[in-house]
């Protein structure tokens, strides 16, 4: 076990990687020469090589289109778009092609491709460069979608990303590139399509994803040491597949559920896991399903604004506290049994 | 370098005053026309043949044929090796026949039947076939263009001798997804020959009202891409083009080739043309590049027209056996739907049909009535 930031678990595993595995190179925008806008591929060039990192130019449909391509032909292309925003310019190629190569053609050809990418506001870059669309990706059958939340699942889901051979949509998080974690010093991948439950508990249910998984522990540990309360948390880590049986069976568990997502709120990825809880356990909830959400307009840049539409550990409690007293009589149970 | 500045913006109608000889040297020569002539008649009657099957609803979806472009298509893949990578558009029917696949399967997947190429999963549009090297078929215009230039990457990047042959229609030539491969493609050396064909109507868009320069093989002067424009309707003037091109890019130098050729029907089967002159239809017909060769064969000695109506039987019975084959393979039996969602199986993939629920309902409760 090793103590790493998010970054670093990253950048470790994908030099890891490179030398298991010569099909495997990486393509993108100044993720060379300039070492990547967030440093991720830092050092990668020099050790490698420009056959195997390639500066692309600016043509995100081009370069992500290129790297389908070579993957149709068996090689395993880790590509970086420098946002989330800037995938809606490969859109074409992610949603009309990596995802439909595989079925299309019947099985002949396979898409070991990755493509990494950062999603997040925050940083008071404004409407453009603050969105959370991996709900676009995640709409669409043949592709995977993970979003690891720690440094461990970071190393863990991208080892499984590369080594699969189906397209990996790899969201990443600019608030979570220099959170730290302990990092298993093995190369076990994780396994795709499973959500984790990471903090066990009886009274809610705190499901969410990338940085609001964060903030749910936040929460849980906040909670617990103010009012006692016993809070489940359940880190999706894939948002296709969805693990739907982890959810309901921590919901029917506990009875009630929140819902974090840094994404707006209608037809989210909280609509979907609310939905999940409708059908799966129906019968189980004491209270309606609540979910936090991004307020619904473009993000913008000043600071008080900014902050105001960005879910934070105050909304969550809030949801909490209010999901609580629709439930009624299991806060009165709160540290008595 | 791009070759044929003076080249006239009507190319496929003023090649017509060139003179054109199929006069062979050899035998071998002889034989070789002959094979030319019965690749272009195949498709001649397989795509006539497709879009009888689509009148008869034996065939759904869109149904895009290469009626027209049967010399450009011959002329083209006639300097590819076997072992060279085709990619194209939805306008395919043609350039799967010629690539090798057997027409039974390419009609077997116009049915929607499991013996197609793509295993009825794909349809007209989506032909794929990696044993002839085949990557489809795509759908959506100017798709295929990122794909077959990182295609070509591979090819690179193992140092492979093979090349890549990317084609694209007229209309084509205005999406970002083209430029953007071909300045990818010039910037990393790629083995790699994007191919324009250039029918002159984008559905009803004509050439010049859809792009500033019409003459669209210059575009590859913004990447310092080597290019040239051949005239469409003669398979050999295509062949050797095309061979030129391919030769190039095999030393590593991205080619882009501009074929002009005709449409002689509709955008697809369904589509009549109105937007055509009578004047146009007939100059056409005039210009059908499948009468034309014929004509040249049998002007120089090297088939007679009982040879022409011979083969005409001999590629129509084949034809006719290929539709036979597609009717009487089967459906794809229902429980086969998922099984190309993904490659690597993942857990928690759905696998539920229309109005199943996530999670099957728990028992109903029994009402203390019935106890």
């Amino acid at each position: 076990m090793t103590t790493m930031t998010y970054r670093q678990a990253l950048h470790d595993t994908l030099r890891a990687e490179m030398l298991r595995d010569e099909t495997v190179l990486l393509m993108g925008e100044e993720i060379g020469v300039f070492e990547g806008s967030y440093k991720i591929t830092a050092g990668l060039l020099a050790e490698f090589g420009e056959k195997r990192v390639r500066d692309t130019p600016i043509a995100e449909e081009g370069f992500t289109g290129a790297a389908i391509g070579a993957a149709m032909l068996g090689l395993r292309p880790v590509v970086e778009i420098m946002t989330i925003n800037f995938s809606l310019l490969a859109l074409d190629q992610i949603v009309n092609h990596a995802a439909k190569i595989y079925g299309m053609f019947g099985g002949q050809a396979t898409v070991p491709l990755v493509i990494r990418t950062p999603g997040g506001g925050g940083q008071q870059l404004a409407a453009t460069h603050s969105q959370n669309i991996e709900l676009y990706y995640a709409f669409v059958p043949g592709l995977k979608v993970v979003a690891p939340s720690t440094p461990a699942d970071a190393k863990a889901l991208l080892l499984a990303a590369i080594r699969d051979n189906d397209p990996v949509l790899f969201l990443e998080n600019l608030a979570l590139y220099n959170t730290k974690g302990d990092v298993p010093d093995d190369d076990i991948p994780a396994e795709i399509g499973r959500a984790a439950v990471t903090r066990p508990g009886r009274d809610l249910t705190l499901i969410g994803y990338s940085r609001m998984a964060h903030v749910a522990a936040q929460v849980a540990d906040q909670l617990a040491a103010s009012e006692g309360l016993d809070i489940e948390v359940v880190d999706l880590r894939s948002l296709r597949p969805l693990d739907r049986p982890t959810i309901v069976a921590s919901v029917r568990k506990t009875h009630a559920a929140v819902v974090l997502e840094d994404d707006w709120l209608t037809y989210g990825i909280g609509a979907e896991v609310a939905a999940t809880i409708s059908d799966g356990a129906f019968d189980d909830l004491d209270a309606p399903v609540r979910r936090v959400a991004m307020a619904e307009v473009p993000l913008p840049y000043s600071k008080p604004l900014e902050t105001a539409a960005l879910p934070s550990v105050d909304d969550v409690i809030n949801a909490v506290h209010q999901t609580l007293d629709a439930v009624g009589h299991r806060r009165q149970k709160v540290g008595h049994d | 370098m791009t070759n044929n500045t003076d080249a006239p913006r009507k190319t496929a109608r003023s090649a017509k005053t060139r003179p054109r000889t199929t006069r062979p040297r050899k035998v071998e020569d002889a034989a070789r026309l002959v094979d030319i002539y019965r690749q272009m008649l195949l498709i001649r009657r397989f795509e006539e043949r497709a879009a009888r099957g689509y009148t008869q609803a034996l065939i759904g979806g869109y149904c895009h044929l290469n009626l027209g472009e049967e010399a450009a298509v011959v002329g083209l893949l006639s300097a590819l090796a076997p072992s060279d990578y085709l990619f194209t558009n939805y306008r395919e029917h043609g350039y799967a026949i010629t690539r090798g696949i057997d027409p039974k399967y390419v009609m077997a997947e116009l049915y929607g039947r499991v013996d197609g190429v793509s295993k009825g999963w794909g349809g007209s549009m989506h032909m794929f076939d990696v044993t002839h090297r085949l990557l489809g078929g795509y759908g959506i215009v100017g798709g295929q263009i990122p794909l077959a230039t990182g295609a070509a990457l591979a090819l690179d990047y193992r140092n492979q001798p093979d090349v890549v042959m990317c084609t694209l229609g007229d209309g084509t030539t205005n999406i970002g997804a083209f430029h953007e491969s071909l300045n990818i493609a010039a910037l990393w050396h790629l083995p790699i020959v994007y191919v324009i064909i250039n029918n002159q109507l984008g559905m009803g868009t004509t050439v010049e009202r859809s792009s500033a320069e019409p003459e669209l093989y210059k575009r590859a002067s913004s990447y310092r891409m080597e290019s040239e424009r051949v005239d469409g309707l003669d398979p050999l003037a295509v062949g050797e083009a095309s061979a030129r091109a391919v030769a190039r890019a095999r030393e590593g130098h991205p080619f882009l080739l501009e074929v002009v050729s005709e449409r002689l029907r509709g955008h697809s089967v369904v589509d009549p043309a109105k937007y055509r002159s009578d004047e146009e239809v007939a100059q056409l017909r005039a210009h059908d590049p499948v009468h034309t060769f014929a004509q040249q064969l049998v002007r120089d000695g090297v088939m007679s027209d009982e040879d022409l109506a011979t083969m005409d039987q001999e590629v129509t019975a084949r034809v006719d056996e290929a539709a036979a084959y597609a009717e009487a393979s089967a459906l794809p039996d229902v429980s086969t739907l998922f099984d190309y969602t993904y490659a690597t199986p993942v857990a928690n993939d759905s696998r539920r049909l229309p109005g199943q629920p996530l999670f099957e309902p728990a028992p109903l409760p029994v009402a203390e009535d019935d106890q």
